[in-house]
């Protein structure tokens, strides 16, 4: 182990990282152990702060949100009653017990870095989603145009933040750290057409096994692929509906919604001004 | 067996192990299993993280594990489901026991041996018949009318009593169908809780993972050890692993996944009270150990691989009191400490408590939160005259003088409290360069990576300067009682400004050296084979010899993995004891032949025309024993050469597995079902409660309630989860582990929390005769009741490591739990007790009621 390493990713996630390439997280819920070590490595590595330290009762999420403090997040979403009786026998891998780790979708048509003003928000060489807290003026447009609610104004600056897919490491020739630190490779990190391959593969291989609920989230021609995002480079493999894990059904661009919007705003002020003629019409009789 | 080794199973039973959250980088291996089409299965009193991702979730009342384990023995004997040429062959299925034994299962759930005025048993009547076999781990020594050496003898005379037809109704085989009969599928259910559907469907996952192409693998944890039958548990497993055919085998066995990080390490060089290094026998005051001789006499077994007891322990005091020692003084061994008794950490608080013990080091321990009885241990750590506490953090035991319970209570004032309280910050782990040994003994170095901040120091450093300083006090010392410290050779190099001992140097001579008066003369032993008990040879701890086999060699460094194309036994990573064997017993990998059983579960072979064992693992047996080797009887054999070539557990007296146990446990031959110290509900197996040798402390500052106490209706167990380190000293003093489980809680099943009208969040207040707890509700259907023989009974969890200090807070659990013990362990029972649940708050000086 002498020496200085290239590319580190290379042997920990066998992905050379190289610029002009795309890249992002499959994250397969069925091996999902809800340890949360995404969760630390994220904070840690990105130097975030606490959030919350409050018991928040729903079920072992005490985390409740991404934010701009906190950038991967597990939901925990307890089923083991669900047939009025407590289970015994499960489909392979993760059931019952549902554990997701949640973070910034890096979507290929990025609602939010369409309504930034100031180029805050940029594409960047690898093909993912990056805030510059240095150009960024606070204005929040981001928030509400993000489909998923990942972007989110610190109360510290007043400015946007979110999961930068650890800009720094990749330019580093490191893997993320939330891929890096997951014991069970439940988030897998790497290029793009690459991990949708590996999780078409994954999901034909749980149907055979007789986890025939397993599908894709967010891969292209996927549920979460919709309203003209593309699609998704970071995608899940999910077992529920998407609502059960708190995702969108069919998520959409904030700026497809712009064109009917203002023509509905046309429509109405057209209307209205119909009516008002119509009524000064009326009143000059 | 190694973690990865967990891949290569065909069935994986966790049990008393709540593996994905206390063990998540192992359960990456389970889940590679299931990759390959293995069933996972979870027993657990709670449906955990593990459980969501297993195949079967077996739920069982906390306790009860013996039940379950005796009902899959039940099930492979009834069914005739073991492996008859594996089990026949390796283990001792058909041996005579002796015929004045008597099962538990006659005599209302007490073995033959019994004394009534000891509380304790005799190991005679458990004996093959007309012979001795010593126990095979540290503890070789048993009391008996004849002399120790005179009865092991026997051994040496010819082979033990067999009846290969297992007709002879004593026989080993007979014994356990009997001993067994009563463990049926509805008694399992009966007592477990667990519906006798699904308990067949494990037992026969199991039992369809066995033969000569499939193995399978038990693991388990703390979940079984800290239970006052904990042993019991775990031997249970061995013998369905035996009789199943799955020790020493690729994926099979039984996997021990360790409380901490080192702490397998901390048992080979041991904290532990009666052990010395490399399990040898810490020499007792009230046995025949006086002198060396005596002390090799009482505890050298005839037959097996430990006959080679004399070279270890001379190896050990030649390295502890170097040039000091000598034949005539028996190398030292007068200065070894002397054992009274039970001093492990239980009888040892009530000591404190007691006024016994005066001073006290916590090095790396938070016994306030993590002991049992913690009101009683927070008051005896206010008895001492000093205390002293190394961590990275004030921990609650460093701080019970002004925040702990007693001064909460207005029981004591700080002022009133004399104990001197010396906390001194400590290294973590990249602070300082080190040794990690693991579950499967493999031994990893670690460098450091900083230098600690602060006055920041490593054990090593806190413990040799300690040693240092001691020896300059005693150095001009005329009394006898000073030489153990005096005599000591204490010479580690020191770098650096902070002088840090090298702990290279120590691993260098755990490893073990030729003796030279000059240290230039002195060279690395390879392997232990070559220890001596001539004085020649100087070792730390024999088991560990290998890892630093030549000079500048540091084989625990080394880190080089297998490639895909195998063979996976990665013995180019780190080192595994003993002898970079991978998986102990691997001999019975192959069939008494010497073939592997199948090519899929190919690990070691005789290979007749070199005359020797070969393969991807390092041999755990004597490398030239042809398979058809017989031990030469008129001879009179010894060591090695009174084992056969198909005799494969080679550190066991008669080279078998043990289904029944002769010697060296000390609550019976065999496993048997008794109800923790504090139940819901009687035995409905025997008359006998619990564990008759059970160690009880019954006495005001620890009271114990009778079983089915109607004050106390719910079964209690406690736990850790993923987020929180050990007693959560290093996690609730970090934010961002911190926020992930903020507040101590406690789960309750909805059927209960209706009952008493209990929401999610709401304040409950949990109580036992020694204490009570207010904490937050978690209502949530992981946990179920258990309908036993027509009762209700209902099951609360609530993670024990959340205190005072740190981010995370929340009441300490073990105010809840009692002093009671293992018999051979002295391990609390802090997983099956009894409580009492209401809804509200306690009534605290400064809080609402």
């Amino acid at each position: 182990m002498d020496g200085l390493i290239p590319n580190e990713s290379e042997l920990t996630a066998g992905v050379t990282i190289e610029p002009g390439r795309s890249y992002g997280f499959f994250t397969d819920t069925t091996l999902c152990i809800g340890c949360k070590a995404c969760e630390v490595a994220c904070k840690e590595w990105n130097a975030l702060p606490a959030d919350d330290l409050r018991l928040k009762g729903t079920s072992y999420d005490n985390t409740g949100r991404l934010s701009a403090n906190t950038w991967r997040h597990v939901a925990f979403v307890e089923k083991i009653g669900m047939d009025g009786q407590r289970v015994t026998e499960m489909p392979p891998f993760q059931s019952h017990w549902l554990m997701m780790s949640d973070v910034c979708k890096h979507c290929h048509n990025a609602p939010c870095l369409e309504a930034c003003p100031t180029g805050a928000i940029f594409r960047t060489e690898f093909d993912t989603v990056v805030v510059q807290q240095d150009i960024c003026n606070g204005c929040g447009y981001c928030v509400p145009s993000c489909p998923f609610g990942v972007v989110d104004l610190s109360p510290d600056d007043g400015k946007a933040h979110k999961c930068t897919l650890c800009y720094d490491r990749l330019k580093g020739g490191l893997e993320p750290a939330c891929a890096k630190s997951c014991p069970t490779d439940s988030i897998r990190f790497g290029e793009v057409p690459t991990l949708v391959e590996m999780a078409k593969e994954r999901v034909a291989d749980l149907h055979r096994r007789g986890a025939e609920d397993a599908y894709l989230y967010g891969a292209p021609g996927s549920p979460g692929a919709t309203g003209d995002l593309g699609h998704l480079n970071a995608f899940f493999l999910l077992t529920d509906r998407p609502e059960t894990y708190g995702f969108p059904t069919a998520p959409t661009r904030a700026s497809n919604r712009v064109e009917p919007a203002l023509a509905a705003g046309f429509a109405t002020m057209a209307g209205l001004a119909l009516a008002a003629v119509a009524l000064f019409a009326a009143d000059r009789r | 067996m190694p973690q990865w080794d967990l891949a290569n199973a065909d069935c994986i039973l966790v049990m008393g192990s709540n593996m994905a959250e206390n063990h998540p980088i192992a359960f990456r291996f389970a889940l590679q299993a299931k990759e390959k089409g293995a069933t996972l299965i979870h027993a657990d009193p709670r449906f955990t993280r593990t459980s969501a991702l297993a195949d079967v979730y077996a739920p069982v009342r906390a306790g009860t594990d013996i039940a379950f384990l005796g009902g899959i023995i039940h099930h492979i004997l009834e069914h005739d489901l073991w492996f008859k040429d594996y089990a026949s062959a390796y283990t001792n299925i058909a041996t005579i026991i002796s015929e004045n034994f008597e099962d538990a299962s006659r005599n209302d759930g007490k073995f033959s041996g019994w004394s009534e005025t000891k509380k304790s048993y005799t190991y005679e009547s458990w004996q093959y018949e007309g012979e001795f076999v010593p126990a095979s781990l540290a503890e070789h020594f048993v009391n008996t009318t004849e002399s120790f050496s005179d009865c092991t003898k026997r051994l040496q005379k010819g082979p033990t009593p067999k009846d290969e037809t297992l007709q002879h109704p004593n026989c080993v085989y007979q014994i356990l169908k009997r001993h067994f009969a009563a463990y049926t599928p509805e008694m399992v259910e009966r007592v477990t809780g667990c519906l006798k559907e699904t308990f067949v469907k494990v037992a026969d996952a199991l039992a369809r993972a066995s033969g000569p192409e499939k193995t399978g693998t038990i693991c388990y944890a703390v979940g079984w050890t800290h239970h006052s039958t904990g042993v019991q548990m775990i031997r249970a497993a061995a013998i369905i692993q035996l009789l199943l055919g799955n020790v020493g085998r690729p994926g099979g066995g039984i996997l021990a996944l360790r409380g901490h990080s080192s702490i397998q390490g901390s048992t080979d060089i041991p904290t532990l009270y009666n052990l010395l290094p490399g399990y040898l026998p810490q020499p007792h005051a009230l046995k025949p150990h006086g002198s060396l001789q005596e002390y090799i006499d009482h505890e050298t077994t005839p037959t097996g691989w430990w006959h080679n007891f004399p070279k270890y322990i001379v190896s050990l005091l030649r390295a502890w009191y170097g040039e000091n020692g000598r034949k005539e003084n028996g190398w030292g061994f007068e200065w070894l400490p002397r054992i009274m008794g039970d001093h492990s950490q239980q009888p040892m608080t009530l000591a404190i408590k007691d006024g016994l013990i005066k001073g006290l080091f916590l090095l790396g321990q938070n016994p306030a939160v993590g002991g049992s009885n913690s009101t009683l241990v927070q008051r005896a750590l206010a008895n001492l005259d000093w205390m002293v506490v190394t961590d990275f953090t004030e921990t609650e035991s460093a701080s019970f003088w002004y925040k702990g319970h007693p001064v909460r209570d207005g029981e004591l004032a700080p002022k009133d409290i004399k104990t001197e309280v010396c906390l001194l910050p400590t290294a973590l782990a990249g602070e300082k360069a080190g040794t990690f040994t693991n579950t499967h003994r493999l031994i990893q170095w670690h460098d450091k990576v900083v230098e600690a901040p602060g006055d920041g120091r490593s054990d090593l450093w806190f413990i040799y300067h300690l040693g240092r300083r001691l020896k300059e006090l005693y150095r001009t010392s005329a009394d006898p009682k000073d030489q153990p410290i005096r005599y000591l050779t204490w010479d580690y190099p020191t770098t650096g400004e902070r002088e840090e001992p090298d702990a290279e140097a120590v691993l260098k001579e755990i490893n073990g050296y030729t003796w030279a008066e000059n240290k230039e003369g002195r060279e690395q032993i390879p392997d232990f084979k070559h220890l001596k008990d001539d004085g020649s040879t100087a070792c730390g701890c024999w088991i560990y010899t290998g890892v630093f086999p030549s000079a500048g060699n540091n084989h625990a460094r080394s880190r080089k993995a297998d490639g895909p194309d195998g063979p996976g036994t990665h013995l180019g990573w780190g080192f595994a004891w003993p002898s970079n064997r991978r998986t102990l017993v691997n001999r019975a990998s192959a069939d008494p032949s010497g073939k592997p059983w199948s090519e899929r579960k190919t690990l070691v072979w005789w290979n007749p025309d070199k005359g020797e064992w070969e393969g991807f693992d390092k041999v755990d047996f004597s490398t030239s024993k042809a398979p058809d080797y017989c031990p030469d009887w008129s001879k009179e054999p010894s060591g090695m050469d009174a084992l056969s070539g198909t005799d494969p557990f080679i550190m066991i007296a008669d080279g078998r597995g043990a289904l029944f146990v002769p010697s060296g446990i000390k609550d019976g031959p065999l496993p048997t079902h008794y109800e923790p110290v504090e139940s819901p509900v009687k035995n409905p197996f025997y008359g006998q409660q619990h564990n008759p040798t059970a160690k009880v402390w019954d006495r005001p500052d620890n009271p114990i309630h009778e079983a089915a106490d109607p004050r106390y209706p719910h079964v209690l167990t406690t736990y850790r989860l993923t987020e929180h380190h050990s007693g959560g000293t290093p996690t609730r003093a970090v934010a961002s582990t911190a926020e992930l489980q903020p507040e101590g809680f406690c789960e309750i099943p909805p059927e209960l929390a209706a009952e008493l009208g209990i929401g999610t969040l709401d304040w409950v207040v949990l109580s036992t005769p020694r204490g009570a707890v207010e904490t937050r509700a978690l209502v949530t259907e992981r946990l179920r009741p258990f309908q036993l023989d027509g009762q209700r009974v209902y099951q609360i969890g609530m993670p024990w490591h959340f205190g005072w200090n740190g981010f995370a807070t929340g009441d300490i659990a073990n105010v809840l739990t009692a002093i009671v013990g293992d018999p051979n362990t002295g391990m609390h029972e802090n997983k099956a007790l009894t409580c009492a649940l209401r809804k509200g708050r306690l009534d605290r000086p400064g809080q609402g009621g």
